[in-house]
């Protein structure tokens, strides 16, 4: 799960990783307001959406003036800010983050991730601060440090000193590294995050570190356990099918093809979504309506595929284990024949009652269209799709 | 031979009394596995299936001892249900629960590490040698005894294999499905050395999909070791960067833990590549026909 930067800045405050003064607007004069409440002469407008690169999309400003604070929010303000990061549509900006002007002396990366190859919370940082990091590690890679954290030993202070040594900072400044450092760490396990970025942290001119952004992830299967991180969801920046599509325990994401897509199991669906792809169609979504289905789910999953009106034709790729296909058969049909389903439908059951199924369906009347195979299932709902 | 498990593997179910436990305890005595008692904290004492349900494993281990167990205990439970295990000698655990906190994984491998306990999962649906030992939430009537050993990230994609395999007249020798998520137990090198081993094994199917780098590091092992035929499949190819695609270890972060760089590793590693999960039985049955 993704929060906001004035979220993530929320929860440093909390474990002690100094960030500049701000707070969230919702409206041109609450900006204003706060802006005369921060101290300085010129602030940083930024707008709060669940994705990066907003700096070169307009979405951050520096102002030397309550006016120019005034028509900068309202421009941004309700607005829909679209970055590389985002789809065509972009996210809605319903909030800006005013905060004092900090002066930078030094810029730095620094993140802590979970590294799934020494399964080890990993700090990387480099002193190519304000750098997309994955370009810096592509071209310069030697501008990198990481220092893996052992969970039964946690964050040692030589460890901190390794960070300092390559950032290049002096005494003063190392010692504050140390409290920014221990604080993610801390953060990180106490919130089960899946990651913490700071890009930049920058020493100020004055000497201090300050974490200028601060992106946090969560891990979506602690989330129940963090009932202070879940209210922090924000439904606006999701895809609305994704998140009703969780309501009902399905797994759910929007491609942007024509093609729906409904499949038991995870590696099944990513496959099919392949498939479709591989005989030259376009899939829609990928949607996982677990190993074991039923009517209930299958007519929800028919629903998100179809809210949009974009799908020309649907695919149903189901392998039938424990549930049989008999059984899932009955579902579909129900479903389909409950929704008046008017676009065309190609079904392949595969495994236990596979037979039984597919006859079930090609004598439905329904104008269902059962396929032996993958393969040719996907080649039956590209031509469909094309011809629609 | 097989590997893993086999007719003489002795096994108890933690999370047994609940609704999963239950209805995959029940198929696995269906299936012929030897399944002796159940671990159930404050159940202790009773009897469920008409088997022994014990309150710790340890109980439960010095009663029938029992080398072998399967979870399916709800997630926020499962990394005690896998320590309790291991702690109690436990030398397979099978972890099917999905959903576990990434971080609550992170401990549980570091507290493993010298153990004699072999941990499979989490978030998978577990291993069987067909026709002996059923640990899982597999259908064991699509497998047949054989020559093939399957390991793979997916349970679907499993049962895809498995049946077509069972198609080919080929048969499974075992099947592990190693699981979903990013930190897990046993991993593809694991179980592609015990099948190079295991001489009932005489080709390998190897599922992967997006995420991680685990695929690649499969594919130099394959190269140094391993002389049986392998027959690949990754998911995931038109998955978009950044999202996470059901499996919580499904993911392409910073242009890493592609399809198409998986793809490539094991294609020069010589493991034949098949672009549709359709083609893996029959591109196994061409490995055996040359």
């Amino acid at each position: 799960m993704n929060i906001h930067e004035y979220q993530a800045k929320q929860l440093f405050r909390t474990f002690s990783v100094p960030v500049p003064q701000g707070y969230l607007a919702c409206s041109p004069q609450q900006a204003v307001e706060f802006a005369e409440s921060l101290p300085g002469s010129a602030w940083v407008l930024k707008a709060q959406i669940h994705a990066g690169a907003r700096g070169k999309a307009g979405g951050v400003k520096v102002v030397q003036s309550l006016a120019e604070v005034y028509e900068y929010s309202a421009a941004m303000l309700g607005k829909h800010l679209i970055t590389h990061q985002t789809d065509s549509a972009g996210l809605p900006v319903n909030g800006l983050l005013v905060e004092e002007v900090s002066e930078i002396k030094n810029e730095f990366y620094l993140s802590l991730v979970i590294n799934r190859e020494t399964e080890r919370l990993l700090f990387i940082a480099s002193a190519a601060g304000g750098m997309d990091i994955e370009q810096v590690a592509a071209e310069s890679p030697e501008k990198i440090v990481r220092v893996a954290v052992h969970p039964a030993a946690g964050l040692q202070p030589y460890q901190c000193r390794l960070v300092g040594a390559a950032l290049g900072l002096g005494k003063d400044q190392q010692s504050q590294l140390q409290g920014v450092m221990s604080g993610m760490y801390q953060l990180f396990l106490a919130k089960d995050a899946s990651q913490i970025e700071i890009n930049p942290l920058i020493e100020t001119e004055r000497g201090h570190l300050l974490a200028l952004d601060a992106k946090i992830n969560f891990d979506d299967n602690a989330i129940a356990t963090h009932a202070d991180i879940a209210a922090l969801r924000d439904v606006t920046q999701e895809d609305p099918r994704e998140a009703e599509a969780r309501q009902f325990d399905l797994n759910y994401i929007t491609l942007g093809g024509n093609i729906g897509c409904m499949v038991n199991g995870a590696g099944l669906a990513m496959a099919t979504m392949d498939m479709v792809k591989l005989k030259g169609g376009s899939p829609a979504n990928f949607l996982d309506v677990g190993g074991g289905t039923n009517k209930d789910k299958v007519r929800e999953a028919f629903k998100l595929i179809l809210a949009d009106g974009v799908v020309k034709a649907v695919l149903v790729n189901i392998f039938g284990g424990i549930v049989q296909c008999d059984v899932i058969a009955a579902g579909i049909l129900a479903a389909i024949e409950e929704m008046r389903l008017h676009i065309p439908v190609v079904v392949r059951l595969e495994g236990t009652n596979a037979e039984l199924g597919r006859a079930m369906l090609a004598n439905s009347r329904l104008g269902l269209i059962a396929a032996d195979d993958l393969n040719s299932a996907a080649e039956q709902v590209v031509a469909l799709a094309e011809a629609a | 031979m097989s590997i893993l498990i086999d007719n003489d593997t002795r096994l108890i179910c933690q999370g047994f009394t609940g609704k999963q436990g239950t209805f995959h305890s029940q198929q696995a005595v269906a299936y012929g596995s030897k399944l002796l008692a159940g671990v159930t904290p404050g159940r202790g004492g009773g009897v469920h299936l008409d088997l022994p349900v014990f309150d710790t494993v340890q109980q439960a281990v010095k009663a029938t001892a029992a080398n072998a167990s399967m979870i399916y205990v709800p997630p926020f439970y499962a990394a005690d249900a896998i320590l309790e295990a291991a702690d109690a000698g436990i030398e397979l655990i099978v972890c099917i629960t999905e959903g576990i906190p990434v971080l609550d994984m992170l401990k549980v491998k570091a507290a493993l590490q010298g153990s004699r306990s072999l941990l499979v999962g989490p978030n998978c649906p577990g291993v069987i040698t067909p026709g002996q030992c059923k640990i899982g939430i597999m259908p064991g009537h699509i497998h047949t005894p054989g020559k093939i050993g399957i390991v793979s990230r997916s349970g679907t994609l499993t049962y895809e294999a498995v049946h077509q395999t069972t198609r080919q007249q080929l048969g499974q020798s075992t099947c592990v499905g190693i699981g979903g998520d990013p930190i897990r137990g046993m991993n593809f090198i694991d179980v592609l050395s015990r099948f190079q081993s295991d001489p009932q094994t005489q080709g390998i199917v190897m599922v992967g999909e997006i995420g991680g780098s685990d695929e690649e590091l499969a594919a130099e092992f394959i190269k140094a070791g391993v002389s049986k035929p392998v027959v690949g499949y990754i998911a995931g190819q038109t998955a978009p960067p950044g999202k996470r695609m059901g499996h919580a270890g499904a993911i392409v972060t910073g242009g890493a833990g592609t399809a198409a760089g998986k793809v490539a590793a094991l294609k020069a590693a010589g493991v034949e590549m098949v672009s549709s999960p359709s083609d893996i039985g029959a591109a196994m049955r061409a490995c055996f026909s040359v």
